[in-house]
Formats: structure tokens, sequence, C-alpha cells
């Protein structure tokens, strides 16, 4: 087994299954190519030591009937892992280690895998390229100076360039499918309420999903039968018949009914994307699916809605970082003149402007021209899916508006940055569950995906849909290695 | 508007003012753990030792609704003759302090739980409805404590998150005395209901209190001022004529009245400004993302009410149906589930009059001087019944059950034995008392003559002699009979 970190996630559990490889031999691979590869800034926090240690561990008494048998794995760092440091990319939690597992990350160790250590994100998950992380940016594998896409930018990038066989992001406005999408993997987002919030720290609580970001479908399909479950412990996880979705995976997809949204065609979208979407039609078409037209009237109104609601929320759930209990804390005059250094030194620019708009919108004399507006607006969104899934089964989308981006490209421009989230963000909205598959490249060779948009708690579908499209598009990796000295 | 002899009405001049006041009343619901975590909510507990992740709000710990607390506060509704929501929202109340960790409270602002509802107050001159406005679940928020250190506040988190039901009052309310029977009977209802125990020294109930006063007749009502957090009845009532009084004289003097909330100093007794209506909080309600609404069903909403026990004023009224009680007496038997279940154990096998008779005098008397709640009384009810039957037939008499009633005050010891140890037993054998009787006249042979030659007043002297003499335990109807026979 000479190149152990190209081996897909179900070929490496398959080894271990079989005892080809040693979780000893697998996690050390990961480990020392992720050492090799400080460049892409992909970790925030190493546990390399702790995680050679329960490989070690592992295979003294391996429990092979484990979904992940001895495979190591690094989470974004909006998890809270017990004992290892979560800082969800902040300053303000720069020194905060949690007590406890988040139900997620927990359901994963359950099944045997192993904790490599914490990946990059945006700060509080509040971005689009990963450049808002207090740790500094992430590169993306696949080209220097690129943006890996965020606000999972680190877990994008450490998936892409193969530091962690797989991984976990967090999508509140498609923050696992546009970095997916940037650097060429799979990226799920699960239906609302099918993945536990208890332990992630929250960035705005009715959109937040967590979901598997993967290198391939069939892997992505194995992690999110792990990570679903239905949590008490979360008052939105909900009470439904999950499926194994692994072992119920198809690439029959005969007869399925697939929309296309007129309304995705936006102004300024460049041809290359076109051609994309025309291309997945085509592949789509190959599998056997019918093609209908669709329209989703109220898509314009989707990124101003969620700009709207995502920030209230998130002025509210960012409120307990205070420096009163935990994390960081700037001493002050007083208690409000510590309130005001501490939150004035511990969040960054972006999570600032994000509290200031949030606390905007939710203000007396605005909060019905805003916030009940915008809730308003969320209804409709939700209803034009629903009438769209009585004439079809998915829907396919564009991942993005374009591909990769410079970093400090669009620091400035938060507007600009903003519309990144143009085809993910509705999908949050309603509550549904969205995948963004590797679908093609763009002049420059940059990945591109597509998105599939599936009916709530119909991640099967979407996920067979994905694989039977993946084998169609057959896309090509080009990632070189240029980081790796 | 009706004329009363009781108004209470503050005058200045020529002018007579009414005064109009609604209660704010945070009740805390009576559960072993907090409205949305699994900590322990027992009073005075070491700081911070009922403290979960979720009360201390850490990064991404989410709530979950207690059932329990929810079927507390529609028991309540229930109890307060309200409209019980089937569908709430937990609205989030933003706002920054050190010991509100989440930076909000959870509560209920645009849909609450209960609807409007209503309590009848017993006044001296007749009944009155005060409006209940509707009532809401929230969280407690910890206590900051700011006298251990001179530089540093202390703060302990054991009260975050304990649940408390705000029972918002209309402004139906105009004096001190009818605010003091409102909690009175608000406190009594959750007694009944055991949804709160309404224990004021440990914080289980307090109010912020809502004063605004106008020239009697007029029907709009003056700007109000807000008292918070005022901790007993009694603060509450010198807040009250405080604050109405401040604000006649501010009338008077023509000014104006701020809308505003105050504090009431407690040692000064004066409500003072907090902060203006400029400065209130922007609280940013917004309903609570991580908590659905919460929808009850009519099936749940029976279940609770078939659980619901005889309440003050439904009991009030067979005490007077079936006892026939006066008001005065089924009111004082009724205004706390506790005295109620007493009294109902003592009649079960005692007279009802003599029962009412010695409760509401002998026994809250002597309860009133040691202190002591009827829960705590030396005399258990079984005795208490046991020495009224000793009355009713005539075993003692009245004044010697008073001497066997202080002895039991002592420990609760059976009647009977005290009786029977210290001879107290009433002395009715005719013979006897002929021969005491004939041998007080004797010692009193002058005054005999004067009884009988129309000194009748002199009769009550000798049946005193006799009572003396007997050492109170003679027969009292006897002696007046062989008396009146021998003289």
């Amino acid at each position: 087994m000479s190149d152990i970190t190209k081996q897909s996630l179900s070929e490496l559990v398959e080894n271990i299954k079989g005892k080809k490889l040693s979780s000893s031999e697998v996690t050390k691979a990961f480990v020392e190519r992720s050492e090799k590869s400080k460049e892409l800034n992909a970790y925030i926090t190493e546990d390399y030591a702790n995680a050679l240690n329960k490989a070690k561990k592992f295979d003294e008494k391996p429990n092979l009937d484990l979904k992940l048998p001895g495979i190591p794995m690094a989470v974004k760092d909006l998890f809270c892992t017990k004992d290892l440091r979560t800082t969800a990319g902040s300053k303000i939690l720069n020194n905060f280690v949690p007590t406890y597992e988040s139900t997620v990350t927990q359901n994963i160790w359950n099944e045997g895998a192993i904790l490599m250590g914490k990946l990059n994100c945006d700060e509080f998950a509040m971005g689009s390229s990963n450049e808002t992380s207090f740790f500094g940016n992430v590169q993306n594998p696949i080209d220097k100076n690129l943006v890996p896409g965020g606000s999972s930018g680190g877990s994008s990038s450490a998936v892409a360039a193969q530091l962690t066989p797989i991984t976990i992001g967090t999508d509140t406005g498609g923050s696992i499918r546009q970095p997916a999408s940037f650097t060429g993997t799979v990226g799920l987002k699960p239906t609302y309420g099918s993945c536990s919030r208890y332990g992630i720290v929250a960035f705005a609580s009715s959109l937040d999903q967590a979901g598997p970001m993967a290198q391939n479908v069939k892997d992505c399909a194995l992690l999110q039968e792990v990570i679903s479950t239905y949590d008490e412990k979360d008052s939105t996880s909900i009470d439904f018949k999950r499926n194994e979705y692994s072992k119920e995976l198809t690439k029959d997809i005969k007869g399925k009914k697939i929309g296309i949204p007129k309304e995705y065609r936006v102004d300024g979208m460049p041809k290359e994307i076109e051609d994309l979407w025309k291309k997945g039609i085509e592949y789509a078409k190959d599998c056997g699916a019918e093609i209908i037209d669709i329209s989703l009237p109220h898509t314009n109104y989707a990124l101003p809605t969620y700009y709207i609601v995502a920030p209230a929320e998130a002025s509210s759930n960012l409120a307990r970082y205070d420096g009163v209990k935990y994390g960081f804390r700037a001493e002050g005059e007083n208690l409000i003149d510590m309130y005001e250094k501490t939150r004035s030194e511990g969040f960054g620019a972006e999570v600032q402007r994000r509290i200031m708009i949030g606390t905007y919108v939710l203000s007396s004399g605005y909060y019905d021209a805003y916030y009940l507006k915008a809730q308003k607006v969320r209804k409709l969104i939700k209803n034009d899916f629903d009438d769209a899934y009585e004439k079809v089964d998915a829907i396919l989308t564009p991942s993005t508006p374009s591909s990769a981006f410079k970093i400090g490209e669009k620091t400035n421009d938060p507007v600009s940055m903003y519309l990144n989230d143009i085809f993910t963000v509705p999908v949050n909205l309603a509550g549904l569950p969205g995948i963004s598959i590797p679908a093609g490249h763009d002049a420059k060779g940059y990945p591109l995906g597509l998105q599939i948009i599936g009916k709530a708690f119909d991640e099967q579908n979407i996920l067979n849909i994905a694989y039977a499209m993946e084998e169609k598009i057959n896309f090509k990796k080009n990632v070189t290695d240029w980081w790796i000295k | 508007m009706s004329k009363n002899k009781s108004e209470y009405l503050i005058n200045r001049h020529d002018n007579q003012y009414e005064v109009v006041i609604g209660l704010e009343v945070h009740a805390q619901v009576t559960s072993e753990s907090k409205l949305f975590s699994t900590s322990a909510t027992k009073f005075g507990a070491e700081p911070n030792t009922q403290v979960s992740l979720v009360d201390a709000a850490f990064p991404g710990m989410l709530p979950v609704i207690n059932g329990y607390c929810v079927k507390q506060a529609i028991k309540t509704g229930i109890g307060l003759k309200a409209k019980i929501n089937k569908r709430s929202v937990f609205d989030r109340k933003n706002y920054f302090y050190a010991d509100l960790p989440q930076g909000y409270q959870i509560s209920q602002f645009k849909d609450p739980i209960v609807g409007e509802g209503k309590v009848i107050l017993d006044m001296p001159d007749g009944q009155k409805e005060v409006g209940i406005e509707r009532l809401h679940l929230e969280q407690d928020a910890g206590k900051s404590i700011h006298d251990l250190d001179p530089k540093n506040t202390f703060v302990d988190l054991n009260r975050s998150g304990v649940a408390l039901m705000e029972i918002v009052s209309k402004p139906d309310l105009r004096s001190p005395d009818e605010v003091n029977a409102y909690i009175k009977k608000l406190r009594s209802i959750m007694r009944y209901l055991g949804t709160c125990d309404g224990n004021m020294q440990e914080g289980s109930l307090r109010a912020d209190v809502n004063v605004s006063v106008r020239k009697k007749g007029s029907k709009e009502f003056g700007t109000r001022c807000e008292i918070k957090n005022v901790n007993s009845i009694k603060f509450m009532q010198m807040a009250i004529e405080y604050e109405a009084n401040r604000q006649v004289d501010l009338i008077e003097d023509g000014q104006t009245i701020d809308q505003e909330t105050r504090l009431f100093d407690t040692k000064k007794n004066e409500t003072r400004s907090m902060r203006s209506k400029e400065d209130a909080h922007d609280y940013r309600y917004f309903p609570d993302p991580d908590l659905l609404p919460l929808e009850v069903s009519d099936d749940f909403i029976e279940n609770l009410k078939s659980e619901i026990p005889e309440l003050p004023d439904e009991k009030k009224k067979r005490f007077i149906e079936k006892f026939k009680l006066s008001p005065y007496e089924a009111n004082i038997l009724v205004s706390d589930i506790e005295t109620s279940n007493y009294f109902e154990n003592v009649i079960k096998k005692s007279d009802v009059k003599l029962a009412t008779n010695w409760i509401i005098g002998e026994l809250f008397a002597a309860l009133n001087e040691k202190n002591l709640e009827i829960t705590e009384s030396p005399i258990s009810a079984g005795n208490l019944s046991k020495l009224i039957n000793l009355i009713k037939d005539g075993t003692i008499s009245g004044k010697i059950a008073k001497i066997v009633f202080e002895q039991m005050m002592e420990g609760d010891k059976d009647p009977q034995k005290i009786v029977e140890e210290k001879g107290l037993k009433q002395e009715s054998d005719p013979k006897a008392l002929e021969a005491l009787i004939d041998k007080v006249i004797d010692d009193n042979r002058d005054k005999a003559t004067e009884y009988k030659s129309g000194k009748v007043k002199l009769f009550g002297f000798f049946v005193g002699q006799v009572m003396k003499v007997s050492g109170g335990k003679a027969n009292p109807q006897l002696v007046n009979e062989i008396l009146k026979k021998k003289l």
C-alpha cells in the first residue's frame, strides 16, 4: 500500500476490515501528510500524538464491525470536542477547551473513527472564503493563493489535499457546498433536523446543519449515515426514519424527474457556469432522468432574506461571548467597558458587521420591516420548493456562480462575497437537503460544482442522483501537491 | 363606579385622586429541575452547584423544554380561570448582564401559554374581580453579588434558568389593601395547585408594581411608573403609597409624570428613578430558533383539568353551604390549603361549629404567638378533634378545655390523657355538686341573705365561688340549676 492517503474512505474501511491495513498505518500516513502540508493552514489545532495513540489502541483490540474502524479524521473547528480546544475560528474562543462532545462527532467516534485535529474555518462560520478566520487564510490545494471557499474552508482544503480521508463541515448558507465546489470535492448539506446541532458552536440556529465532505458520493453517503441521528438534546432534531444511505445507494435513477429552475439563470452569470449546467442536464438525461423546467419565483429574494435572518440569529447567539464565563476577556474599567473591549478585540470585522446588521434588523421600529418580512419571504421561498416538488423529485442547479477566487480578491467587497451563496442559500432557508458534486473545470482549470436539491428527508434520492451523475461526469481531479516541498 | 366606604383616595387641596395599580408577579414554578435544563432548583444550595452547561450558556448548548413546567403553567392558568393557548412561542429577550449567561432570557412575548383570566378578591365590603392579562413562562437570571468584594462582582448561577411564571394583572387594583388581597389570593391558588410555593422570603414570589394616579371619576389612565422587583406584600403596599403620593404631588405642582422604571428603597421608604423611558432597553425580542413553538392538545389540557383540586373559591362555597359557616369564617379557613386541610381533618370526627371557633380562635392565636405555620402546629388535627369531642360530650368545660389546649401546645398530647392525668374531668355528679354548693352558701351566709332580699346580681358571685372551689371542674350548667334551687 504505497499511497494510503490517495485511497477513498470506502477503500480504507475495506482495507482495514480486510486487515490489509491497520489503523496505525492509515493514521500515520494522514498525520505525515498533514504535517507536510502546513502551508495550506488547514488545521487550527493538531492532535496527532493522541490520534496515533488511539490508532495503536484500536489496533490492539480492533472492532471491525464498526462503520469507520480506526479511520483518522480531522473535523471543522465549529464542533465541540471534549478536551480538545474548540475555537470556531475566533480569537474570542482561542483558549476554549470544551468538557463535552458534540452529538455529531460523538456519533463518528462511536463508529470507530479517530480525531486528528480541528480544521480551519471562517470565524463563527461567517464567510465564503475562510478569510475571516482569526487563524489565517487557508490555501486551496487546487492553486496557490486561491481561496478554498467557506466557511468550511479548512475542511474542503483538507479533503481535497487528502490530509483527512473525509470530514464534516457545517452549512448555514452554503458553507459545505460552496467550498466543496471550489475544491472539486463532494459536500452534503442534510435536511434541517437531520443532524443534531448539540455541541456545534451556533451561527444561525434555524439554518445551521452539519454534513459530510468527501472525495466521492459513496463516502459522503457512509458518513451521513453515521452522523444523522435523532437527538433529544436538540429540540429541532427530527425523529424520522433514517436510511442506511451507503447500503441503499444506487445508480439507477431512471425516470427520476429533475427540475431546472429558470430563476437560477442570474444576471451576469459566467458562460462557463451556464455551460456546466447544460452539461449537467445532459448527464442527468444520460442517467435516464427526465428533465422538467420549473419555476422558483421568489429566488431573487433569498439572499436578502438570508442576510436578515442569519445575522439576526447570530447577533443573539453570539451574545454569550462576553468575557464573563470563558474564552477571551479584555480587562475594562467596569462591566460595560469590559464587554466592549472584549467583543471589539475578540470578534473580527465580519462577525462584528453581522452582529450589527442582526442587532439593527431586530431593533424596535425595524423588526417588522426587516425580520418579520424576511420570515414571511422565507415561507414563500419554502412554498416555491413545495410547489416544485409536486412536479419533480429533485432540482439541479450550479453550486456557485463562479469558480474559486484569489485570496484578497473580495475582502473589501462584502456584497460580492455574499453573492457567492446565491444558489445555496435558498436551500437552507427552505430546510432542504442539497449536495454539491464536482462536475467540471473552468478555463483556469479550477473545479466547478453542480448542486442537487432534494425534498426534505430525501437524502437518499439526491445521493443516488449524485452517485449516478458522478460516474457519467468522471471528474478528473488535478491537485498537484504544489505546497509540498 | 361603585361607592364604598373603604375606597382608597388621596386628597390634595380640593382634589381627590384614585390610584390605579397593575402587577406583574413572578412566581417560581415548583419543579425539581429548571425550565430548559436538568439542573436542580433547591433553594439555598452552595453557589454555582446547580448549574449545567446549558445554564451557563456554553458554546453549542441547546435548551430543551421541561414538560413538567409546562404542565404547572397550564394548571395555574386553569386555576386562574384563564384561556389556555394551545400554541405558544418562546422568544429571546436580549440584553447583556453578568448574571445572564446567554445574553438573552428565554421568555414568551407575543404568544404566551396562558391568556386572559380572573381572580376574585374578598374585600370587607364585598367581592372584587381582578382581570388577568396573561401568564407566560420564562427563565430566571442568576444572581449578582456586589458586596463580597470591593472591586469584583460575584455571580451565582444556581437560579439561572429556573422556571418562572410571569402573571400579569390588568390595571384593576385600586388600593394597597387590594394588592395585599390579590397577592394572597394568587399565592393561595398556586399553593392549592402545587405550582408555586409562594415563599416570598426565598424569592419564589416577587412583583413589579405599575402605579398611576388619576382624578377621581376620570376614565383616562395617568402615566404609570413601574416599581421593579418588590419582594414582600408590605413593601409593595409601602411602595404604592409612596409612589401614588409622589405622583399626586407632581400633578398638584403642575408637573408631568415621566414614564419610567423605579426602584423601591426599603430603608428610606421611597421609590427612585432607575431608568427613564428613553433609556429603556430595546430587548429585540424574536422567536427562539432553538425551540419549536410549544403546542399542546385539547386532551393534554383536559387531563390536567382532571388533576386540579378543589380551589379556594369552590371550597369556600362548599364550606358555607354544607357546614353553614359564615363567609368570614369560610374565607379564613380556605385562605391556604394547609389550613383548609387541617380544618377538614378536624371535622371528620368532631363538631363543625366548635372546630371552626377553636381553629380560628384559640389555635390561630396560639400559633401566631409562637410564630408557627399551621403545618408546624404542635396540636395535630386528630387531637384537636378529640379535645372538641371532650367539650361536646360534657367531659370538660370550655374553660378547662383551654387549660388542656395550653398543655397540648407544649407537645402533641392526647387531650383525654391530659384530662385523666391532671384530674380535669368535669364534675357532673349532682350530689357532689350539691355538697359543694351547700358549703359555699354556708360560708357566705350574709351574701345569700342579700340575694334573697333582691340583690339578684349576686348570683354570678356564687357561680364563681362554686367554680373556684371546684377548681373549675364543676359542670357550669348543673351549678346554675342547683344554685337557683338552693338559693
